[in-house]
């Protein structure tokens, strides 16, 4: 790839902008518009930048193929665990009331934990659909 | 007043850019149209208070889509091919015409059992809306009702679409994933041991 001044210099002041403000979507989405599913989308699509500017083979060197396999199985983990353990905890299945000391309490841990795990798994889905795709054309 | 002039002008937008998507046979400029009527669509909810879908469609329509849509493409093109040459037409050319308007006359027809946008005595507003809208804060302390629907109310459903996700992961990994070292040489090979 011919390298680009103007595209690195920019892409690299955009990606922790974009981090960022995936990270604020993540955990303000109690109270603006956004959560786990968004902020997954954008983190990815922070990533899926610096491929593309970058290249394939530098976006790999951060976060490798068998990280996001681990990452994707992981969110999920997450989601079903709250559920699992609000159920040890005496209650229903995903009732996030157990999880603390009174309702709202536990209603803001279960749905934090629970939009981090839709945040993981989203952001590695989309990578490992991105990687699979660019990656195919690569003998 | 604002929001009518604006609503006008993305409808119009939009018209414009699904016909210009009719009309192009380069691919790559399709793709391009694809993004920018997802990001007008986006630009649509926002004029009609819904953020969160608007967030969703700008990320994944605007933003994935286009470039999964890039990378298909890049991987389908022929390497000494310079352009897209589209296949020759097979039917009639007055034939999509007529199926366009038959659908299209369906569509309007049902347009007229919908009610108005945001009246408050439809169905959707009159069964578990209203108790969304009235215990959302009380019950789980979440000031967005959207978050407090998703992760708590419908935490089922969320799972399964996290699940669903996951799933099409896997699928993709399966399908295309992985390194391929040689592909022709290999294949042959396999498949004169498969016939062996």
């Amino acid at each position: 790839m011919r390298p680009n001044l103007i595209l690195h210099v920019i892409a690299k002041f955009i990606i922790p902008m974009i981090i960022l403000f995936a990270l604020y979507v993540q955990f303000h989405g109690d109270f603006g518009p956004g959560g786990g599913f968004q902020a997954g989308v954008i983190f990815s699509s922070a990533i899926i930048l610096y491929s593309l500017v970058f290249g394939l083979r530098s976006a790999e060197k951060i976060i490798s193929e068998k990280w996001l396999r681990f990452l994707a199985a992981l969110g999920v983990v997450i989601y079903a665990g709250v559920g699992f353990i609000s159920l040890l905890l005496g209650g229903n299945y995903l009732e996030y009331s157990k999880l603390g000391s009174n309702q709202i309490a536990g209603q803001h841990l279960g749905i934090l934990l629970v939009e981090l795990g839709v945040g993981i798994t989203v952001a590695a889905a989309m990578l490992i659909l991105f990687f699979a795709f660019a990656g195919r054309g690569r003998e | 007043m604002i929001d009518l002039i604006i609503d006008i002008t993305l409808l119009t937008f939009l018209a414009i850019t699904a016909v210009a998507i009719v009309r192009l046979s380069n691919l790559f400029a399709t793709v391009m149209l694809y993004g920018i009527f997802s990001l007008l669509s986006a630009g649509l909810f926002v004029v009609m208070d819904a953020p969160d879908v608007a967030f969703t469609e700008a990320a994944v329509g605007a933003g994935i889509s286009t470039v999964l849509m890039l990378a298909t493409l890049a991987l389908i093109r022929k390497p000494n091919e310079s352009s897209y040459i589209e296949a020759p037409q097979t039917h009639l050319p007055w034939l999509p015409l007529i199926v366009v308007a038959i659908t299209g006359s369906a569509i309007v027809y049902g347009t007229w059992d919908i009610p108005g946008f945001g009246a408050a005595d439809t169905p959707a507003q009159t069964h578990v809306a209203r108790y969304y809208i009235e215990h959302t804060l009380e019950e789980t302390g979440v000031p967005n009702i959207v978050t407090g629907v998703l992760a708590s109310y419908r935490g089922f459903d969320t799972l399964g679409e996290v699940t669903v996700i996951f799933t099409a992961a896997i699928a993709v990994m399966l399908l295309i994933g992985g390194k391929r070292p040689k592909p022709e040489a290999k294949r042959d090979e396999e498949e004169v041991q498969d016939e062996a």
